[in-house]
């Protein structure tokens, strides 16, 4: 067995003893089950009590060839004692289970960092593969780093032989292996992965014990490693966090369970059509579980379909939403036209990836904010909600609920395909601390005719602006109801000059007559030098950034917007409050260019369209430039000085 | 779904205060009157009744119905009517749509509603023309239709409706026309069929392709151009007058159906087929038969009920809850959960 542990002397401490925080990337081939692993290290660690984040980032491909450089999957964690924000620009530790996993990821480990490589993969073909010439262990290109190569997969083997698995099949269990060896670095118990290998296998018992024995061969490999090389046991302490009951949760269940919780807070049953897309599934999936909450899940031949199944199930008086990422959002656009027409409430949940057309199905964007807010035929105005962060998004697909069943409308809830996939701790909320919006439908006549008589005005509104919601079934109320344009109040067909103008403007005004709550500011003061504005999921960056530059001194404030339509009231006096406004996005500038049209702001973008988050340092350098002209502080890169920086004064 | 009690309404109770707006001599209007005829026959409740179509003249249908009635989009009523029914399956559901709308544009929806049997009825007007885009030829408009989208005669071959219908798993498939005073016969039948029932209803758009179906349609040499089928009963037809003196059969070395005579009515050594709405073989042959050497087949030609989508959509719901119980303060704790105690730096309140 080829073990080679290199300590570099040179390199600086990948991290201390007992560091605040910690970023590992776990990287191997799609078929290695680094997804797995890195999903058992995140319970392991929220168990811990450490506050996390992570960054799930596979191929598109489901089985991409074996060993190829497009093959890899990698998982990424950043742990800590103090709050985490983001994944982690550059990781500490990187486990790479094959050669190409290794030179996929390798350049992004911090200088003097810990790479854990099996060997046992190293073989001339997956050399090869990952076109290298000569091996990376042989030439001396991994001199910036600590090394730490072993075969994994033979002491894998060894590990399961008591259970009479093939090669292939014991090799499956080398990503427990692994995992076994973190949670020893880690100082990790080793309870909970045996108990969910127990579930997972629950019929296949022998499975369950060999993964068990490669997750305490790989425990027990670390005691030994120890004693001579590298590798050294750290222990994270938890995180100071507001009391109460935590669980780990991604993007995708907290819009499912914010879903169902909004149903039941509009007391509906919950109609959802979808179609399988990339990264929106999810929510399908999870919703086709949880049928006994009066859900409906409904697989659709198309978008379209699903939407406008959706649309059905609203006008027959139930709760209609639909999912999808960009493409699909594209497909029923015009569905969501018929909404608006027709005013029946409906949640559209868009799962943003990298675009145009197929894009970049498993890498993040948010490159949709036009579509949402402008992205229909006609004047066709619709309210757009975005979540920041995973645990953000069980609050968001409430409030979307309560927008579309109070106001008669669909609603667009942004969500993108990092916080759909990322993990982070999650104080479980007390459904009882949320105020319900019970629907109401309309149960007899609401007007009266020149005569006197009872009749039904199915478009009459009511102070907010919507009209009233009607089920077929209900006596003495039938009516007609479509696309084309609505006479006001009796909802008849007209075509008529004024009445369009009349109807758009009524349209338009309702929805920018949503009640929304007052913009807060995330982090600082409410004038300013900076303020930087982001939507979605660059909150956790910018969060980190303006963060470190505040502890340096730095005049910035943070501002992170939900309601991306209607904007809230008090967003153009409050930007205009601050000298500068930054705001970045993983677009080519789209909330950047909605912020000038409405507040006449002169907002400047940072853009990122690579499909991977901001690295808070990328955020930091941007803010450090509103500084460079301030003597001392060129580059923003100065050491903490209070008086260095004091905010100017607010404007008069 | 039948409303269990019947209803008692008059036409005159079917009919809305808006203004009909289809062409003078428009087929959709006899269409229109067939319907608010057989609804009261069937005992129909205008509150349980919903009309959905889609885009086009005959989706305009649902205006002039005194029902529930949502007039969505271009071919996508299929999908709407499918959401409608699974949230409320107590709800008696008709599509209107027509040959453009649901078998272009809508072809898909129209395909998938009728292999998931989503109980309701399907009216299809089949003008074999755009109508309400002025006159383009459509997906069943005949080789060298002129047009203005294809002035010296279109050239791509005709989707067959009927036998679309069937292949995509249709359980209920018929056929009538416009003026025909057996339509209502032909919706009673497709009313108490549980689940999704087709008809194909020739409709004559007097603007844009008039006529076209006059070789069968009119009285005048009906008796030798229409078969009308029924459950059970001898495939004949012809000329009243001389009696029914002509049957279609089996060819049984060619596994194609025949027009076979008719001698003294005694159809049986003639070897004319007994109609079984239950037989999807002879169905096929039967949306299939060429109108000129056949007849054209008209009235229920296929009836063999299955399950609806609704009932497994329903028992599937009823299976994935049994023994949950819907609380939604346990599902958010699910899983593996850890508690952060109140320390001093984080007061419980």
């Amino acid at each position: 067995m080829a073990t080679s542990a290199v300590k570099n002397p040179d390199a600086a401490p990948a991290a201390a003893e007992s560091p605040e925080a910690v970023v590992v990337r776990f990287a191997g081939d799609s078929g290695d089950g680094m997804q797995l692993t890195g999903g058992q290290f995140t319970l392991s660690t929220a168990l811990a009590g450490n506050d996390l984040a992570t960054f799930p980032d596979f191929p598109a491909e489901i089985r991409a060839p074996q060993g190829t450089l497009f093959g890899v999957s990698a998982f990424q964690i950043n742990f800590g004692s103090r709050e985490i924000n983001t994944a982690g620009d550059a990781p500490d530790v990187l486990v790479a289970m094959n050669p190409a996993a290794l030179k996929v990821n390798l350049q992004s480990l911090k200088p003097g960092g810990l790479v854990i490589i099996d060997t046992g993969e190293f073989s001339k073909r997956n050399l090869d593969k990952a076109k290298y010439t000569v091996s990376p262990l042989d030439d001396g290109s991994l001199a910036k780093w600590d090394v730490l190569a072993f075969d994994i997969s033979a002491l894998t083997i060894e590990a399961v032989k008591p259970f009479g698995l093939g090669n292939k099949d014991a090799l499956r269990s080398k990503n427990m292996w692994t995992l076994g060896l973190a949670l020893w670095m880690f100082d990790r118990p080793r309870d909970p992965i045996e108990q969910w290998l127990k579930a997972k296998f629950k019929s296949k018992p022998d499975i369950a014990d060999a993964n068990i024995a490669a997750l305490n061969a790989g425990h027990a490999y670390g005691e030994t490693a120890e004693l001579t090389g590298p590798l050294k046991k750290l222990h994270i302490d938890p995180v100071e966090s507001a009391p109460g009951l935590y669980r780990t949760i991604t993007g995708a269940e907290a819009i499912s369970l914010g879903l169902v919780a909004g149903a039941q807070l509009a007391e509906l049953p919950m109609f959802f059509g979808g179609y399988p897309i990339t990264p929106a599934s999810a929510i399908l999936h999870h919703l086709a579980r949880l049928k006994e909450f009066g859900v409906t899940t409904f697989q659709a031949e198309d978008e379209i379909a699903a939407i406008c199944a959706a649309i059905g199930a609203s006008y027959a008086g139930q709760l209609g939403i639909t999912s999808s990422s960009g493409p699909g959002i594209a497909l029923k656009t015009e569905a969501m036209g018929l909404a608006i027409m027709t005013e029946l409430p409906l949640v559209i949940v868009n799962s943003q990836r990298g675009g145009p057309s197929t894009g970049l199905p498993t890498k993040t964007e948010q490159s949709d904010l036009y579509q949402a807010v402008y992205g229909r035929n006609g004047d066709a105005p619709m309210p757009v909600v975005s979540c920041s962060s995973p645990g953000d998004a069980f609050d968001c697909a409430i409030e979307a609920v309560r927008i579309a069943t109070q106001y008669m409308t669909p609603v667009m809830l942004l969500t993108d395909g990092y916080i759909a996939n990322a993990a982070e701790p999650w104080l479980v909320p007390d459904p009882d601390n949320y105020t319900p919006f019970p629907a109401k439908f309309l149960e007899k006549k609401n007007a009266k005719n020149a005569d006197g008589d009872d009749t039904l005005l199915p478009y009459k509104r009511d102070a907010t602006g919507k009209r009233p919601w009607i089920k077929p079934g209900t006596p003495d109320l039938m009516h007609r109801i479509g696309g084309i344009e609505k006479q006001v109040d009796t909802g008849h067909i007209d075509y008529a000059p004024d009445n369009h103008q009349a109807m758009t403007d009524i349209r338009i005004n309702k929805v920018l007559g949503v009640d929304v709550p007052d913009q807060e500011v995330a982090l600082g003061e409410t004038s300013g030098k900076l303020v930087v504005v982001g939507w979605g999921s660059t909150y956790g960056p910018i969060r980190r950034a303006v963060d470190n530059a505040r502890r340096k001194g730095l005049d910035v404030s943070h501002i992170h917007v939900r309601h991306i339509w209607p904007l809230p009231k008090n967003l153009g006096p409050l930007l205009h409050s601050y000298d500068n406004v930054l705001v970045p996005e993983m677009n080519t500038g789209q909330f950047k260019t909605v912020l000038r049209d409405q507040f006449l702001v002169d907002a400047t973008p940072l853009t990122k369209t690579s499909g991977q988050p901001f690295a808070i340092a990328e955020l930091e350098e941007a803010i450090g430039k509103y500084f460079d002209n301030i003597p001392g502080n060129e580059g923003g890169e100065v050491a903490v000085n209070d008086t260095q920086l004091p905010s100017p004064e607010p404007d008069a | 779904m039948n409303a269990p009690v019947k209803f008692e309404t008059t036409l005159k109770d079917w009919e809305t205060d808006q203004e009909v707006r289809w062409c003078p001599g428009c087929g959709d209007y006899a269409i229109l009157k067939a319907v608010q005829r057989t609804l009261p026959q069937l005992g129909c409740d205008p509150k349980n009744t919903v009309f959905i179509s889609g885009i086009g003249c005959s989706s305009r249908f649902p205006y002039y119905m005194e029902s529930y009635g949502f007039h969505t989009i271009h071919g996508r009523a299929p999908a709407v009517a499918t959401g409608v029914k699974l949230a409320n399956p107590d709800l008696d559901v008709w599509l209107v749509t027509g040959d453009g709308d649901g078998l272009s544009i809508g072809g898909n929806h129209m395909m998938h509603v009728l292999r998931r049997n989503v109980n309701m009825q399907i009216m299809l007007f089949n003008n074999e023309i755009y109508g309400l885009t002025k006159g383009q030829s459509s997906p069943t408009s005949r080789i060298g239709t002129k047009s203005p989208s294809t002035p010296i005669g279109s050239y791509d071959r005709p989707a067959n409706p009927c036998a679309f219908a069937l292949g995509s798993g249709a359980r209920f498939v018929a056929r009538g026309f416009d003026i025909s005073k057996k339509l209502p016969e032909v919706l009673i039948a497709a009313h108490a069929h549980q689940g999704a029932a087709f008809i194909e209803i020739f409709q004559n758009c007097i603007v844009y392709n008039k006529d076209v179906f006059e070789a069968f349609a009119v009285p005048k040499g009906a008796g030798d151009h229409q078969l009308w089928l029924e459950h059970g009963e001898p495939m004949l037809f012809g000329d009243p007058k001389v009696g029914m003196d002509k049957g279609i059969a089996l060819d049984t070395e060619t596994l194609e159906l025949k027009v076979v005579s008719v001698v003294d009515g005694d159809w049986q050594s003639a070897g004319v087929l007994v109609h079984d709405q239950t037989n999807r073989s002879i169905v096929h042959m039967l949306v299939e038969m060429e109108f000129g050497p056949f007849p054209m087949a008209l009235g229920v030609l296929y009836d063999d009920p299955r399950p609806t989508f609704e009932a497994a959509v329903i028992e599937e719901r009823a299976k994935s809850s049994a023994g949950k119980e819907a609380n939604l303060a346990k599902l958010l704790a699910k899983g593996q959960t850890w508690t952060v105690e109140a320390s001093e730096g984080h007061p419980t309140d």
